[in-house]
């Protein structure tokens, strides 16, 4: 319902171990960190894995298999949260193919929710130190 | 006769500009008193974002809110996390703890409807019953497409409620079950996503003659090598039924607010697809007095191509409201007596 929102423009960023960006919640309600059943990342094509991967709706990182039990977080209706990814070298600056996959456990509906989007968004160089 | 039926919006209808951050909640109630649709129906876990933890002085701030634009809360819109945990379902014992919990907070709201969705057990709620008769709140089970007024399981919803006794525990109509024609905005975005002409015209045409889905389906599917597209498009079938508009009289006694769900309205403030005229006039002839709310979902079947303008289709749709009320009260008045 929101799929071509959720990645938010222009939030790509490097990190001190690798990269991060803004994200919505692909739902138009907010949900219980418990109930985000994956978070699939791709950068340029090369598929992310689970463990690399960290979310913060603004109480602190948390990783994807510590949300699991996380029933005392939310993400917010309409609230950016971000999400860190580990990697080992800089991916550089200029422009990336990010694509991200929310699978949600929605009680409701007999099958998880996915909300999914891709957008080529550009790196600005790292501040100068 | 004067009809008594109310006009309401939920906030559920400006998800599109809300989500986008260009909508507060206090620019949708002020949006919905413009238009004189005085009654507001929230979804607590999208509109408050603290939620579940929602203080006296939130409420206090909310109940201003509402007296600042002369409007009222009508109905809170429940969820129940039954997979909240990854490794099993709630417990009953759990499941009625959250519903409580709810409840607690519709209360405290001065909210006397809560929508239950649909797919909440009847004997869940009956355990609640006595929740709701002590806090005074109706809970509705959401009447939801697929399923409709007669279906099977909404019928033990109303089994339960005939056994107690109570007023505290029926049904919440949500229109899409009156879906009369296919909606244009399903079609158009079909086509967009390839979907062809010819297809798309079989399909219609299926519809039109009311034909089952699993048929339309098979034939899109298998005989016409559908593409993905198409396929789905012959898949919206299986959840939109046409029930029969004749029937909501019947089951008045059981509900007390209605979502009025709608995908678009054309220019001339007409739903190209639900059946309003036909339900409305049974409304007004059964003497119903309570909301019509406001629900506008076609925000995901056109933000691909043109700017959502949400206000502007709930608008459409209560000049619609305000036709037919008034149409249905020249055909009553105009039947003879007797």
């Amino acid at each position: 319902m929101f799929d071509k929102y959720i990645l938010v423009d222009g939030s790509l960023r490097e990190t001190a171990d690798g990269f991060a960006f803004d994200a919505m919640l692909g739902y138009y309600r907010g949900l219980g960190l418990s109930m985000i059943e994956d978070l699939v990342v791709s950068i340029d094509g090369d598929p992310v894995s689970r463990d690399a991967i960290s979310f913060d709706e603004g109480k602190g990182p948390i990783a994807l298999d510590d949300m699991e039990q996380a029933y005392d977080r939310r993400w917010p209706f309409g609230n950016k949260a971000t999400i860190a990814v580990k990697r080992p070298e800089a991916l550089g600056a200029g422009d990336h193919r990010l694509s991200l996959k929310e699978v949600l456990r929605i009680s409701y509906l007999p099958f998880p929710l996915v909300a999914e989007d891709s957008k080529m968004l550009t790196l600005a160089p790292m501040a100068a130190a | 006769m004067t009809s008594t039926i109310k006009r309401g919006v939920s906030l559920y209808s400006f998800q599109e500009e809300m989500f986008l951050g260009q909508m507060s909640v206090d620019d949708c109630v002020a949006f919905a008193a413009s238009i004189g649709a005085k009654g507001i129906e929230i979804l607590p876990e999208q509109n408050i974002p603290n939620f579940p933890d929602i203080s006296d002085r939130d409420i206090a701030q909310w109940q201003e809110m509402m007296a600042r634009h002369g409007t009222h809360l009508t109905c809170y819109d429940m969820f129940l996390d039954t997979k909240v945990r990854k490794d099993r379902l709630m417990s009953d014992d759990e499941q009625v703890a959250s519903i409580r919990r709810d409840l607690i907070l519709c209360n405290r709201f001065g909210i006397r409807n809560m929508r239950v969705l649909v797919f909440v057990r009847p004997d869940i709620l009956e355990r609640c019953v006595p929740y709701a008769e002590e806090l005074d709140v109706h809970m509705g089970v959401e009447v939801h497409a697929p399923w409709h007024m007669e279906h099977v399981w909404i019928l033990r919803t109303v089994e339960v409620a005939d056994r107690l006794g109570t007023k505290h525990l029926g049904l919440l109509p949500d229109m899409g079950i009156f879906m009369k024609n296919y909606p244009p905005v399903f079609r158009d975005r079909f086509i967009r996503q390839g979907a062809r002409p010819e297809v798309v015209q079989f399909i219609l045409d299926q519809h039109a003659q009311k034909i089952m889905a699993e048929y339309t389906i098979y034939e899109v599917a298998v005989k016409m090598k559908g593409n993905k597209a198409e396929v789905a498009m012959a898949e919206t079938l299986r959840h939109h039924p046409y029930a029969n508009p004749r029937r909501i009289r019947d089951f008045i006694p059981y509900f007390r607010h209605i979502q009025a769900k709608f995908y678009e309205m054309d220019a001339d403030c007409t739903d190209p697809t639900h059946a309003y005229e036909e339900v409305i006039y049974e409304l007004v002839a059964g003497g119903w007095d309570g909301y019509l709310s406001s629900e506008y979902e076609g925000n995901r079947w056109v933000q691909d191509v043109q700017p959502v303008d949400s206000r502007e289709q709930v608008r459409r749709q209560h000049v619609m409201f305000d036709r037919l009320i008034a149409k249905a009260q020249a055909r009553i008045a105009a039947q003879p007596a007797g």
